[in-house]
């Protein structure tokens, strides 16, 4: 198939940018986005110009690497796939698509469709981790640990930290991937101990990397390749209220 | 080249516990004197920087990716090994030890090998104690499964992504130690060179990926965890980023590589669908519990897979191999795969690949119990080749997945350089010439948390505690060496792409040192690739510039580098000439088509010393001796 596409160039980060039209001709339906991304680059090189830089490592959906906005949706108008996991068939010959990178104050351009999601870690280095240090851990089944808890923990462990939360939401809230490590954590017996010092630290530093609130459009929900659900973000929400209350009280 | 492995004495079993306490300490106020350099955020690097800050060691840690959250590791599906015995079936650390030594087929050190599964306990205790949501049974305990044709059920998962949660309990432990203060993390920086003072790992050089600038950086010790060299192949089921340069740099500053013929290529993988291809994907092995495997009888049947009739079908594996069939072992399924394809049975568009065909199971246990245990992976088969495993058999084909050659290190996990260790799937130790399925996370995790940290500080504890300078002339030379390099990269300006030498050198090495390996081939292999090499440095269009974020030029120096070492690769492959674990030598096999190992002569490990691009480089060999688990023949007929 042929297609136009519409992407993002952006030099550096203090540079402006532009959408800038390209032919993407002879495409199979079996390619994979990014697999036609690198066929444009390849003849972008050959003809001389610079080649469109992406993010992207394991092209599985789950190194949480790559990400774009396409045709206004993050990774894509399939769902519950990263961008890496879109292929080509559903697309049809002739058309055109829009590509950008994640638009955040808090994820700014680094080049082209790269952009730097270091937010991530400091709201991870805030509190997003159960202090143990090696060699100090009781036998794994000391502990044991309801099913049901070991399974929502494990659905809102599978975070990817793609961004693809940020860059849906109107207010370009990071609420979804706090709220997935928050409960994640929170619903293990080992992360009680830290569990409401942890809600609050993080979301503090949320707020300071300059995300915006959670409004429960939804929207992060919709674009998360792994399907993490928005009632994270009401368990987030009753722990740091049970968390204040304690402050108070104190 | 010293090659001491420097084993305590002592039973098997009492050998790490001793040398523990036989190791010299360093003094807690002292371990905040000492500078570490770990490179690498895997599964290896993050739990030994993370662990090393615990410690209080000063640590500056390096990754190319823009978090350490990305490292392969990550993508790791199964799950992973642990003794721990919970299911009652017999498991043992001296089964799973006996295990491993047998599944490498004989070619690893059993000493190193026993501290292996003597530590996976505790790897499964901190990984739960970090918050990693493991497998449960309704009762709240540890489940576990069955994996790679072992008999006792001793795998932990989180459902078919346990590399990402056990990285991710890793990744948690070494922020915090960021936000500590005891760790300095450098993203997107990679490392292009090791800095050697008077025979001693004294730093490294890295480009910020950013700015382009080139830094140097000194440590009291320098540590890789930077993973294996799969895309050697061009197309593997690697992450795109995998690279040998950090430790194809040490081999040039003298460090040895070890086995580095041994690579591991996995049976279930999707073929590729063009020429575009960028990489392949896994489909979990556990597949083949329920698959059945065959190609149609007459060459080039390009029927739909439902019109072939049964007594038209060739069910290979079941034919040829009537007790293990499609459960055979990963080499085994591999190369009768192979040799299907290459003798015009393939099937597909491309007549790339071979049937896994789930029909009679759905037949037999009915579509919702297949979907119930594979339905994740069929749904994963859809999204890629857009055909619905339900009604047609899927279409696979073997890999490259994973390399059991590294650097060679000692029991201490130290390179025969001074001060340089090498970690997880970089180093070369513990799985010989095969690896069993759910052993690479243990293996990292082990090395990571629990070795390297002990061991380092017995090195550690020998040298003065005054900070180490990047002053001396061995860290101008290489950081100029860097700078040099990358020039002369952006310089060429000729007219071929980086990717399309890759995919030149990618074809050579999985057509002549692939899964099936004979003389000949290697003999032209070694032949052609300086050619190739030779034309890059001729021909490679580099765009941009080095001031800048530039992929194209990231991808170039690993491509220079992948061209350099896949010599010492044939080499390997063709001085080894024995066939061994994942080794297949055409030349040495049973009389009924099997690997043929040699132990007379082929005993050892082979490690190679660099003398320069292009000129010969040495072969060095480690003795193996095989006290506890006597030399035997697989036999899966």
């Amino acid at each position: 198939m042929n297609l136009t596409l519409h992407i993002w160039r952006q030099d550096g980060p203090r540079d402006g940018g532009a959408f800038q039209t390209y032919q993407a001709k002879d495409i199979s339906e079996h390619a994979s986005f990014l697999e036609m991304l690198d066929v444009v680059n390849e003849e972008l090189i050959k003809a001389g110009q610079e080649p469109i830089a992406f993010e992207h490592d394991c092209r599985e959906g789950i190194c949480g690497s790559c990400g774009m906005m396409i045709n206004g949706v993050p990774h894509g108008p399939r769902g519950m796939i990263a961008t890496c996991q879109l292929h080509m068939r559903i697309f049809n010959d002739g058309d055109e698509i829009w590509i950008e990178p994640w638009r955040a104050t808090a994820f700014p351009v680094i080049r082209d469709l790269v952009v730097d999601r270091g937010a991530f870690d400091r709201i991870i280095d805030a509190g997003g981790y159960i202090s143990v240090r090696t060699g100090s851990a009781p036998d794994a089944n000391a502990t044991p640990v309801h099913k049901h808890d070991a399974d929502r923990a494990m659905d809102a462990a599978t975070c990817i930290g793609c961004g693809a939360c940020v860059a849906a939401c109107p207010n370009a809230s990071a609420m979804l991937f706090t709220a997935a490590k928050v409960t994640h954590l929170g619903l293990l017996p080992q992360g009680q101990t830290e569990r409401y010092a942890r809600v609050v630290d993080m979301v503090h530093q949320h707020d300071a990397e300059g995300f915006g609130n959670c409004t429960n459009h939804g929207a992060c929900q919709e674009a998360c390749p792994k399907g993490i659900s928005i009632d994270t973000i009401a368990r987030l929400n009753r722990d740091l209220m049970v968390a204040s209350w304690a402050a108070a009280g104190e | 080249m010293n090659l001491d492995a420097q084993v305590p004495e002592g039973p098997l079993a009492e050998k790490w516990d001793r040398h523990r306490f036989d190791m010299r300490l360093v003094n807690p106020a002292n371990k905040r004197k000492y500078d570490v350099i770990v490179v690498g955020t895997g599964l290896a690097g993050g739990a030994a920087a993370a662990t090393m800050g615990e410690l209080g060691y000063r640590v500056k840690c390096f990754t190319f990716h823009d978090s350490a959250r990305r490292a392969h590791s990550i993508a790791a599906q199964g799950g992973i090994n642990a003794a721990k015995n919970y299911q009652g079936d017999g498991d043992s650390i001296y089964r799973l030890f006996y295990d491993t030594v047998k599944g490498g087929d004989f070619r690893s050190r059993e000493a190193n090998v026993y501290r292996l599964a003597q530590i996976s306990l505790n790897i499964i205790d901190q990984a739960v104690a970090q918050g990693v949501p493991f497998a449960r049974e309704y009762g709240g305990l540890l489940a576990n499964r069955s994996f790679g044709g072992a008999q006792v059920s001793r795998t932990f998962y989180a459902k078919g992504q346990t590399g990402q949660q056990l990285l991710l309990g890793c990744y948690q432990a070494l922020q915090r130690q960021v936000a500590a203060g005891t760790v300095e993390l450098h993203t997107r920086h990679e490392m292009l060179d090791l800095v050697v003072v008077d025979g001693v790992a004294r730093g490294i050089i890295t480009r910020d990926l950013v700015t382009g600038e080139v830094e140097r950086h000194s440590a009291h010790a320098v540590v890789l965890g930077t993973g294996g060299y799969s895309n050697v192949f061009y197309l593997s089921t690697n992450a795109k980023g995998c690279n040998v340069t950090a430790t194809w740099r040490a081999a040039r500053r003298g460090a040895g590589f070890a086995n580095p013929s041994f690579t591991q290529i996995h049976p279930t993988c999707i073929p590729p669908s063009g020429d575009y291809q960028s990489k392949l994907t896994l489909m979990s092995e556990s597949l083949r519990n329920d698959g059945r495997i065959w190609v149609p009888k007459k060459k080039g049947d390009d029927r739909p897979a439902n019109e072939i009739p049964e007594d038209e079908r060739d069910y290979y594996l079941e034919r040829i191999y009537p007790s293990f069939g499609n459960l055979s072992p990963r080499d085994i399924a591999s190369r009768r795969a192979k040799e299907m394809v290459d003798s015009g049975h393939g099937v597909g568009p491309l007549n790339n690949g071979v049937f896994l065909d789930f029909e009679h199971a759905i037949k037999r246990l009915g579509r919702d119990a297949i979907e119930e245990r594979y339905g994740n992976l069929f749904e994963m088969y859809e999204k890629i080749t857009g055909e619905n495993p339900y009604e047609r058999p899927m279409r696979i084909y073997p890999a490259p997945h994973y390399t059991m050659g590294g650097l060679w290190v000692d029991y201490n996990l130290m390179s025969n350089v001074p001060g340089l260790f090498v970690i997880g799937e970089a180093n070369f130790s513990d799985h010989g010439a095969n690896r069993l399925g759910a052993s690479a996370l243990m293996q990292g995790l082990a090395d990571g948390y629990f070795i390297l940290p002990s061991t380092i500080g017995n090195y550690l504890a020998t040298l003065p505690r005054e900070p180490v300078g990047d002053d001396d002339p061995a860290f101008d030379e290489a950081e100029s060496s860097v700078a040099d390099r990358t020039r002369k990269l952006l310089d060429v300006n000729g007219s071929r792409t980086v990717d399309d030498f890759h995919i030149e050198l990618g074809r050579l090495m999985w057509d002549k040192c692939g899964m099936e390996r004979t003389e000949t081939g290697l003999r032209e292999a070694l032949d052609t690739i300086p050619q190739i090499r030779e034309r890059f440095w001729k021909d490679v269009r580099v765009p941009g510039s080095a001031a800048t974020l530039n992929q194209s030029l990231e991808k170039a120096g690993r491509v220079a580098d992948f061209l350099e070492f896949a010599e010492v690769m044939c080499w390997d492959a063709l001085t080894r000439d024995e066939s061994s674990g994942a080794h297949y030598r055409a030349e040495h096999t049973t009389a009924d088509g099997e690997a043929r190992r040699d132990d007379e002569n082929f005993a050892h490990s082979a490690v190679w010393e660099f003398n320069g691009p292009g000129d010969r480089p040495t072969r060095h060999v480690e003795d193996l001796t095989f006290d506890h688990v006597p030399l035997s023949t697989r036999s899966y007929k």
